[in-house]
């Protein structure tokens, strides 16, 4: 064989690998592409499928006050909501903030506490909702006597959220700049003080954030509140003399668990298309809401 | 009075960081109290092993139930994790800088969206779509695995980006260095530092899989038998408890709460090996 003849087969050997690389390289990039591509897709089909075959179906009849069987109303469930949100708040949000106060601001380093909650909040992070439903039932609706009630749902969901809010929480006190704390003490402000009037304020935003993340699943639950605060339509009262007031100790439904009875019922498609959309649009904005205050955070 | 009113707080904010210490022993307690005696009533290879449920006549077997959730886990997987990974290598390494912003609040909305609406576009969409395709009634193992394999998505993807990020630059500049393309760099040299990482992501995602009840029901068919198709339908350990549990009574009743156990039980192991996963991450 001649040099040029060697030359030549070489030549043409570094070709054909360099050939093959192009194609790797091709066919991964389509592939990271695709998959970014279908992601998307997945998640843009599924808000405009909702929106388009559940607009049509809203009506302001779904929207008054009375549900009944002939107008499955969803205003007394988007009532519920509300309340089971505000409640399941008044208890998770003092305790995980508190919480994360301890753990970021009073906790010595190599504490051992600290790692037992971090490791039980982790735990409870991964505890499916299903589970919480049962355990709300057990405890709240069976032990404490409480039954299917507003308040069973309320504490099963603050227990749910907890984690969350308390991993929020901890990362915004934890950005707060050591020179904030410093200086606080440096004025002759006691830990106490520290806390409350120069950290919470600028680690408002970043809880805040954390806190409308936390509003989103309670929108969003259902089986964890089907068998704690229950199926029944309609908001719960009780009547003081004469006063309709609310009712905590009485079973009310949820939007998402309104949603799921519609659909178990099977008679009322077109009212649970409707319902999805409220329930998606509701979703959205909080999602939205909670990514602008976390972005106007990181600014400043 | 000042170090009084510090004392206090002091064991205010210590009261409040023990609640979920209290909560975990709480959640333990009610559910091995309340399900272990059904157990053992039962007989627990009979509870665990039995191949029929037919609380009329008072057999709970649930074996089906236990195949049927790892069967629709594993397929969520098939469906979730290459996409998930490929989708996190995108968004790390991959995105050009416009189209960035827009893409991540849309993964963060996916993974707000909640279970209900996922499984009622189960429903209406993937069922239907499966009856069209492969005949019969739609309601499925497969069309399970799909919408598993979506609603783990932003799990997955979420933690394996940081992962990815998580690798230091010099690990690509490196390989580039060398004369690797972008392509190679990021496949062999950045993927599998990140790899203890995305591993962690994927167990994260096989706890929400198996755990996740409201759109399983929808779209799983719910047949308390082990599936011998991919077509057939299928009954996880949360369907059974959701069920069932509104008119269960005695032991039926005890019988659903034990399946919260063994359920439980799964989620506990995931999540050990998250945490060791996690730590060896930290280690290296």
């Amino acid at each position: 064989m001649s040099n040029t003849n060697m030359a030549a087969l070489l030549k043409e050997g570094e070709a054909a690998s360099l050939r093959r690389q192009r194609v790797v390289q091709m066919i991964l990039r389509v592939l990271v592409w695709a998959a970014a591509v279908i992601t998307v897709g997945v998640l843009v089909a599924l808000i405009a499928y909702i929106l388009i075959m559940g607009i049509p179906n809203l009506s302001p009849k779904l929207f008054e006050w009375e549900y009944t069987t002939e107008n499955v109303s969803m205003m007394p469930a988007i009532i519920n909501t509300i309340v089971m949100t505000i409640l399941s708040l008044l208890l998770a949000v003092p305790v995980g903030i508190f919480s994360a106060i301890y753990l970021v601001e009073y906790a010595r380093r190599g504490n051992k506490l600290v790692s037992v909650v971090r490791t039980t909040a982790e735990t409870l992070s991964g505890i499916p909702s299903i589970v919480y439903g049962l355990f709300g039932y057990l405890m709240f609706g069976v032990a404490f006597g409480w039954g299917y009630s507003m308040l069973s749902g309320a504490f099963t969901l603050a227990i749910m959220i907890l984690p969350s809010i308390m991993r929020t929480t901890e990362e915004a006190l934890k950005a707060v700049p050591d020179s904030y704390r410093e200086g606080s003490f440096g004025l002759g402000a006691g830990r106490l003080r520290t806390v409350f009037v120069v950290i919470l304020p600028s680690a408002m935003p970043g809880i805040l954030a954390g806190v409308i993340l936390g509003i989103g699943r309670i929108t969003g639950e259902t089986a964890a509140l089907i068998y704690t605060a229950g199926t029944v339509a309609g908001i719960p009262t009780t009547h003081i003399g004469k006063f309709p007031i609310l009712d905590v100790l009485a079973s009310g439904r949820t939007l998402a668990i309104h949603m799921y009875a519609l659909l178990n019922e099977g008679l009322y498609m077109e009212q649970a298309y409707a319902t999805a959309v409220v329930l998606l649009v509701m979703v959205l904005l909080i999602n939205a809401l909670s990514s602008l205050i976390a972005k106007k955070f990181t600014r400043s | 009075m000042k170090s009084l009113k510090e004392n206090l707080m002091h064991g205010v904010f210590l009261g409040a960081a023990c609640v979920s210490i209290l909560a975990v022993a709480l959640i333990c307690i009610f559910l091995f109290a309340n399900g272990i005696p059904a157990i053992i009533e039962i007989g627990p290879l009979k509870f665990l092993g039995g191949m029929r449920w037919k609380p009329l006549n008072d057999i709970y077997g649930i074996f089906p139930m236990i195949v049927g959730s790892i069967y629709v886990t594993a397929g969520a997987i098939i469906v979730g994790v290459p996409i998930g990974i490929l989708c996190a290598i995108f968004m790390a390494r991959f995105c050009p800088k416009k189209i960035y912003p827009v893409l991540k609040p849309m993964i963060e909305l996916m993974a707000g969206i909640p279970s209900i609406v996922y499984g009622f576009f189960g429903l209406v969409v993937i069922v239907p779509l499966m009856q069209d395709i492969f005949g019969g009634s739609g309601k499925s193992v497969l069309a399970a695995s799909i919408l598993l394999g979506i609603m783990i998505l932003p799990t997955i993807i979420g933690v394996s980006e940081s992962a990815i990020r998580a690798v230091p630059e010099s690990y690509y500049e490196g390989a580039l260095a060398l004369g690797d393309t972008h392509e190679r760099s990021v496949f062999r040299a950045v993927l599998p530092a990140a790899k203890s990482g995305i591993m962690a992501g994927v167990i994260l995602g096989i706890g929400r899989a198996i755990g996740e009840t409201m759109a399983v029901i929808m779209v799983a068919g719910n047949q308390a038998v082990i599936p011998n198709s991919l077509l057939a339908g299928v009954r996880t350990l949360t369907a059974n408890i959701v069920l069932e549990m509104g008119y269960a009574a005695g032991l039926h009743r005890e019988a659903l709460i034990a399946t919260g156990v063994v359920l439980f039980v799964f989620i506990l192991i995931i999540n050990l090996l998250f945490s060791l996963v996690k730590r060896r991450d930290a280690n290296e």
